[in-house]
């Protein structure tokens, strides 16, 4: 990715980001969260990982986001608007964020500089050779181009596939859950 | 400098893809609407705006059939005072009405519009950006539509819009999950993305519901693709309904519904920007033609083993047979507008109740089960017999689903007691 697009977007999530604790309003900051996430997602399609960059604003901005938007609505929250008072919330967040910035550095510190191989007609070749001849993925990445959809759904469906399906099975307990709690409440 | 004639190129793609071919379609669609709506109900509609030669002293008015009454509108539109009310939040009441058409508008960069054009030994796509995530990323851009009608619903602060605003996030919400479910076995047949190589496919192979061609050659599909055509017509039927429901058209317009939330999420809209909520709508319903006819009907493709022949015209170095695809892809767009209009004026509105009903219970369940059904013809092409029987159960619920909905649509309702 140009240097000058992954500035832009990092500008746009870093904006976003700050908006969300500066505003009062917790539509406004709803919806800086919203350019947050599309601004992420900006990051992820100039990674050439085009999937998780859409599947980043179909989920969490076109879906998560809107159901938030929705409640903030409903409820319409008004004592947030005033200002907030006491100094514990506050010393809490710094902690967390320091916390975060110490865990940051440690991880940062023990990665080794390495860059990552240019994404050209080479490379893509070369790791043409870990798949089947004549399937879609091969063919792709001997055509030069990232198949990142197809990528990922071989490797979610073949390196780690029973934990796929614990996960979906997992998602489905949630699900009927919320629906037997939701019933028992409503009788 | 090749990297600024790529920019140009693109440029010149935007404007003319955009601007010249979708953006036309808007007014071109109110026109359609308003004079089919008069067919059916057996009025003339709009046929008087022209240019009255009678003020002149001559015997008649010049009218062009009544063709420029979407510019008359647009121009009314224009001139009326933009009025802000007073009580309105107004960040979000201006954001609005941006936020509806801009996603709407975006998504036709993945629209492949016709086969590539070659000119002075160049070729080019008709397609602003070929990307190979095609219908994903057009699903994902115009889930962000639903923040336009949710905000205009509550920065107008008054309770109808509100209202509006909330049943259009419910319902688009529950139909995007259909949506995205139905498609999932028409990719699994292509086993692609991108919606070029998914026409590209269509135009040699057959369309996905008409496939009575295979490499250029007419020949009756072979077993799996004959079988395939049961999933793929579930899918069709499955899509177009949500796709109603996506850009809140009747029958499922219960966002703008007048007869009970005087206009809905825009009541409190006027002039230039209740246009571009009407312009969203109707800019989000030729996208999502333009999407049925991609993944279903072929596309851009002429069919009926032409489209080789089509791609091989020229005079000279000019390769124009992408334009007659263009024109293809134009003439596909505008039969399925008509239908779109057609439905709106036949069908009654569903209640609310009936349409999550419709979207949850028969959609959601109808489309998992679909899935499991294209795998099953794909992965296991020799279990014809049991395939064949699962998809005429499939196919029987779907359409008893369907005819139930539309016959307790017609059923009175209860009275309500207190």
């Amino acid at each position: 990715m140009p240097s000058y697009l992954f500035w832009l977007f990092a500008t746009v999530m870093l904006i976003g980001g700050a908006a969300v604790i500066a505003f009062r309003n917790p539509v406004s900051s709803a919806l800086s969260v919203v350019t947050c996430f599309v601004g992420l997602a900006g990051l992820f399609i100039g990674l050439s990982a085009f999937f998780v960059g859409v599947i980043q604003i179909l989920v969490y901005t076109g879906a998560v986001m809107v159901l938030f938007l929705f409640i903030i609505m409903l409820l319409d929250l008004k004592d947030e608007e005033k200002r907030a008072k006491g100094i514990a919330p506050l010393a809490a967040g710094v902690g967390l964020v320091i916390a975060f910035v110490v865990q940051l550095i440690g991880v940062l510190s023990r990665t080794p500089n390495k860059s990552a191989p240019a994404l050209n007609q080479e490379t893509l070749a070369a790791a043409a050779g870990h798949f089947p001849v004549g399937e879609k993925i091969a063919t792709s990445l001997t055509a030069g181009r990232l198949p990142d959809v197809q990528l990922i759904g071989h490797t979610l469906f073949t390196q780690y596939n029973l934990p796929l399906q614990i996960l979906g099975v997992l998602l489905l307990v949630a699900t009927i859950g919320v629906v037997a709690l939701s019933k028992k409440q409503a009788e | 400098m090749p990297d600024l004639i790529q920019i140009a190129i693109i440029l010149v793609k935007i404007v003319a893809l955009t601007f010249l071919v979708v953006l036309p379609l808007v007014p071109i669609s109110v026109y359609f609407e308003r004079r089919f709506s008069a067919v059916i109900q057996d009025r003339v509609g709009p046929n008087r705006v022209g240019i009255p030669l009678s003020l002149f002293g001559f015997k008649k008015d010049f009218h062009f059939f009544g063709l420029i009454q979407p510019m008359a509108d647009g121009l009314k539109l224009f001139l009326k005072e933009d009025f802000t009310p007073a009580h309105v939040r107004k960040t979000f009441y201006w954001l609005a009405p941006v936020l509806t058409v801009a996603p709407a508008l975006i998504t036709v960069c993945v629209i492949p519009f016709g086969s590539p054009i070659t000119i002075f030994g160049h070729t080019e796509k008709l397609v602003i950006a070929d990307l190979d995530i095609g219908p994903l990323f057009v699903f994902a851009v115009s889930s962000l539509t639903v923040y336009g009608i949710t905000l205009a619903g509550w920065s107008s602060n008054s309770k109808f819009p509100f209202i509006g605003g909330v049943r259009s996030t419910a319902q688009m919400i529950s139909y995007e999950i259909a949506l995205g479910l139905s498609i999932i076995p028409v990719l699994m047949f292509f086993g692609e993305l991108n919606l070029g190589k998914i026409v590209q496919y269509q135009a040699d192979n057959g369309w996905l519901l008409l496939p009575l061609w295979k490499n250029g050659h007419f020949s009756l599909p072979d077993p799996q693709t004959a079988l395939f055509w049961i999933p793929a017509a579930i899918s069709f039927v499955i899509f177009t309904i949500s796709i109603f429901a996506e850009t809140n058209r009747m029958p499922f317009d219960l966002p703008e519904c007048e007869t009970e939330l005087v206009g809905g999420y825009h009541t409190e809209y006027s002039s230039m920007k209740f246009a571009l909520f009407f312009m969203g709508e109707y800019a989000a319903m030729v996208i999502g033609s333009a999407l049925i006819v991609t993944l279903f009907l072929g596309g851009w493709s002429v069919g009926f083993t032409a489209d080789k022949w089509i791609q091989g015209l020229h005079i000279g170095g000019f390769h124009f047979g992408g334009l007659i695809h263009l024109t293809a892809f134009v003439g596909k767009l505008v039969v399925f507008i008509l239908f779109f209009i057609l439905v709106r004026w036949t069908v009654p509105r569903f209640r609310y109740d009936q349409l999550m009903k419709l979207g949850w219970v028969i959609f959601f369940e109808a489309a998992l089960i679909n899935v499991f059904l294209a795998a099953l013809i794909l992965a296991a092409p020799h279990l014809t017999i049991a395939i064949l029987g699962i998809g005429t159960v499939l196919l029987v619920v779907v359409t008893a689903a369907v005819i139930w909905v539309a016959k307790v649509s017609e059923e009175s309702p209860k009275i309500l007691r207190a």
